[in-house]
C-alpha cells in the first residue's frame, strides 16, 4: 500500500466520529426531557428526538458518501 | 363480526399467500442449496434490502407493544425512537465488516463467523444456541400482535391464527428467504399508507397536537404507577441503558444477520444504514399512537388491544381492515426471516458441526427447511398452548441474552486479542447474570437496581450483564495469554473484513 492511500485511508476514517454525535445527543435525557417549547403543541421531548432521527440519517449519509470507496 | 374489516384484511391477506408462492420464481436460483434458499443468493440490492431489512426489524409486535407501552407509562415507552436514531450509526461502523467476511468465505450465519474466526465449534454452538433461543419467543410474539388484530375483527378463537401460520410455513418452506423480501413490499406501502392517513386525520379528530398531549398528560398522571409525558428524572439512566442496549443488541439478532448477508455488496449494506431511518420516524409516530388512544378515551386492560381499538374506534371499518392487514402482514415477514435465521443456524453450527459432517448442499437445505417447519410449529405452540405472558418473558430474556454475544461478535471483527475460552466463559455468566436479574425482577421490567455502596444504579439488565461479561472476558484473556493457552487457527485475514465484492 502506498503511502498516499494509507493517508486516504486515515482521514476517510476520522469522518467516522460524525456517527457519535448522534449517540452522545439521544442517550444523554436530560438534554431534552422537557415540555417546553412546544412544537405544534408537541412537547420538546418528543420533536427533539424526532429531529434527530433526521440529522441521524443525514450524518450516516455523509459518512457513507465521504467514505466511499470507489470500485 | 365486523364484516367490512374482515373483508378487506381477507383480500389483502390473498393477495400476499399467492405472492409467496410466486416469489421462489423471482430472481430464480436453486432453491435446492442453502445459500439461494436462505440467503436469497446474495442478491437483493439496495431497494430490496432495504424494504426487507424495514419489514425485518419493525414488526407487528412493534406496532403493537411500543404503543401499547406509551399508552401504560407514557414518556419511557418512547426509548424505541432513541433504539432506532443510533442503532444504524452503530451498525455502520461493524455490519459492512460481517457482510464482507461472511461473502469472503462463504459464512450464512454469524456463528459460522466465530468458528472461523476463533477455531472453536464450542464458542460458535453457544451464539448459535443464544440465537435460537432468543428467536423463538420473537416469533411467537408476532403471533400475538396478529392475534390482537384478528380478535379486534370480531374473530374468535384459535383457527384464524393456525391457518395464517400453516400458510406461512408453507410458503417460506418453498420460496425461502424470496418470500418476506417479495412480501416485505407490500406490507411496508400498507404501513406508509396507513401512517400517512393516520399523521393527517387523528389530530384533526382529535383537537389538534396540544390538546392530544394535555389530554393525555392528565390521563397518565391517574396511571398506578403513575405515567407522564416526559421523563422524570429517575427514569433517565433506564431510558438511555434501554435505547443503548437494545441498540447494540439488535443487528445481532439471527434475523437481522439474515436480513443483512442477503445484501449484495457492501455498499448496499452502508447505503441502507442512511435509509432505513426512514422507518424510525415512522415508529415515532406509532409510538404516538399510545399517546393519541389516551387522549381518545380507550378503555382496555389488554395494552395489546390499544391500537387495534383506536382504530376502530376513529376511523371507517374498511379502513381499519386496511390497518390490520398491515400489522397482520408485517407479522408473516419478520416471522418468516426469523424462522430461516434460525433454521440457518440450527443447519450450519448444530446439525453440520455435531451430526452429518460434510452435508451436500441438497440434504442442507432440506435440513433448514424442515426445521424451519419445526421453529414455526414451535411457536404456535408457544401461543396457544401457554399464556401469552411466558412468551413475552422470554422475548425480554433473549434482548439479554443477544447481549451477550457481542463480545464475541463486535468484538471478534475488529480484533482477534479475545481468548475464545475467555469469550465462552464471559458468555456464561452474561447469560447466567442478565437471566438472574430478569427473574428477580419477577420478568415485570428488565430494569435492574444495582448497588455499589451508596451508589445505586438502575440500569437494563442486558447492559449491565453484558459489561460484567466483556470485563471478564478481558481479564481471563489476559490470564490465558499469559498461561499460553493455544489460540487455535484464524481462518480468516485482514483484508477479509474490507472486501468490496468477489
Amino acid at each position: 500500500m502506498t503511502e498516499e492511500s494509507n493517508k486516504k485511508r486515515r482521514s476517510s476514517r476520522a469522518w467516522l466520529w460524525l456517527l457519535v454525535i448522534p449517540l452522545v445527543a439521544t442517550l444523554y435525557p436530560p438534554f431534552y426531557s422537557f415540555v417546553k417549547p412546544t412544537f405544534y403543541g408537541i412537547p420538546f421531548f418528543y420533536w427533539y428526538q424526532f429531529l434527530w432521527v433526521i440529522i441521524a440519517a443525514i450524518l450516516t449519509g455523509i459518512v457513507y458518501y465521504a467514505t466511499r470507496e470507489k470500485v | 363480526m365486523n364484516w367490512t374489516a374482515l373483508s378487506v384484511f381477507i383480500v389483502l391477506f390473498a393477495l400476499v399467500t399467492v405472492m409467496g408462492f410466486i416469489a421462489a420464481r423471482w430472481r430464480r436460483g436453486d432453491l435446492t442449496e442453502l445459500n439461494e434458499w436462505g440467503l436469497g443468493g446474495r442478491r437483493f440490492g439496495a431497494i430490496v434490502t432495504w424494504f426487507l431489512l424495514g419489514g425485518d426489524l419493525y414488526t407487528a409486535y412493534t406496532f403493537i407493544a411500543v404503543p401499547a407501552l406509551m399508552f401504560g407509562s407514557g414518556a419511557l415507552g418512547f426509548y424505541a425512537v432513541p433504539y432506532t436514531i443510533i442503532e444504524y450509526p452503530l451498525a455502520f461502523l461493524f455490519l459492512p465488516r460481517l457482510w464482507s467476511v461472511a461473502r469472503q468465505h462463504g459464512y450464512i450465519t454469524a456463528s459460522d463467523f466465530i468458528e472461523g474466526r476463533y477455531d472453536s465449534k464450542l464458542l460458535s454452538l453457544a451464539v448459535a444456541l443464544t440465537g435460537i433461543l432468543a428467536t423463538m419467543p420473537y416469533i411467537a410474539l408476532q403471533l400475538v400482535g396478529m392475534k390482537a388484530v384478528i380478535g379486534a375483527m370480531g374473530l374468535s378463537g384459535d383457527w384464524p391464527l393456525v391457518i395464517a401460520f400453516l400458510i406461512l410455513a408453507f410458503y417460506t418452506y418453498t420460496s425461502g428467504l424470496r418470500a418476506p423480501a417479495m412480501i416485505a413490499f407490500v406490507k411496508d406501502i400498507l404501513i406508509y399508507v396507513v401512517i400517512f392517513v393516520v399523521v393527517i386525520a387523528l389530530p384533526i379528530k382529535l383537537g389538534g397536537f396540544g390538546h392530544i398531549f394535555h389530554a393525555a398528560g392528565i390521563a397518565l398522571s391517574t396511571h398506578h404507577p403513575k405515567g407522564s409525558l416526559v421523563l422524570p428524572k429517575p427514569a433517565f439512566m433506564p431510558y438511555a441503558t434501554l435505547a443503548l442496549g437494545s441498540a447494540v443488541a439488535l443487528f445481532l439478532y439471527p434475523h437481522a444477520v439474515t436480513g443483512a448477508l442477503s445484501a449484495n455488496s457492501r455498499q448496499t449494506v452502508k447505503r441502507n444504514m442512511a435509509f432505513l431511518p426512514i422507518y424510525s420516524f415512522m415508529l415515532g409516530i406509532v409510538a404516538l399512537l399510545g399517546i393519541a388512544a389516551l387522549a381518545a378515551g380507550v378503555h382496555t386492560k389488554v395494552t395489546s388491544n390499544v391500537v387495534p381499538l383506536l382504530f376502530l374506534k376513529e376511523f371507517p371499518s374498511w379502513f381499519s381492515g386496511v390497518a390490520f392487514a398491515a400489522i397482520a402482514i408485517g407479522a408473516l415477514v419478520p416471522a418468516a426471516i426469523m424462522s430461516i435465521a434460525a433454521s440457518n443456524l440450527f443447519t450450519r453450527n448444530i446439525y453440520k458441526a455435531y451430526f452429518v459432517k460434510n452435508p451436500s448442499p441438497q440434504h442442507e437445505s432440506r435440513v433448514a427447511k424442515l426445521f424451519s417447519l419445526l421453529v414455526k410449529l414451535g411457536a404456535l405452540y408457544f401461543v396457544i398452548g401457554i399464556p401469552t405472558q411466558y412468551a413475552i418473558n422470554l422475548q425480554l430474556l433473549g434482548g439479554i441474552w443477544i447481549l451477550q454475544t457481542v463480545p464475541a461478535i463486535v468484538l471478534g471483527l475488529y480484533t482477534r486479542w479475545f481468548d475464545r475460552y475467555a469469550l465462552l466463559i464471559g458468555w456464561a455468566v452474561g447469560m447466567y447474570y442478565g437471566t438472574s436479574m430478569a427473574v428477580a425482577n419477577g420478568f415485570k421490567s428488565s430494569i435492574y437496581a444495582i448497588h455499589f455502596g451508596h451508589l445505586t444504579i438502575a440500569a437494563y439488565a442486558g447492559l449491565t450483564a453484558g459489561v460484567v461479561n466483556l470485563v471478564i472476558a478481558f481479564v481471563l484473556t489476559v490470564v490465558f495469554r499469559a498461561l499460553r493457552f493455544h489460540q487455535g487457527k484464524d481462518a480468516t485475514v485482514q483484508e477479509d473484513y474490507k472486501v468490496e465484492v468477489v
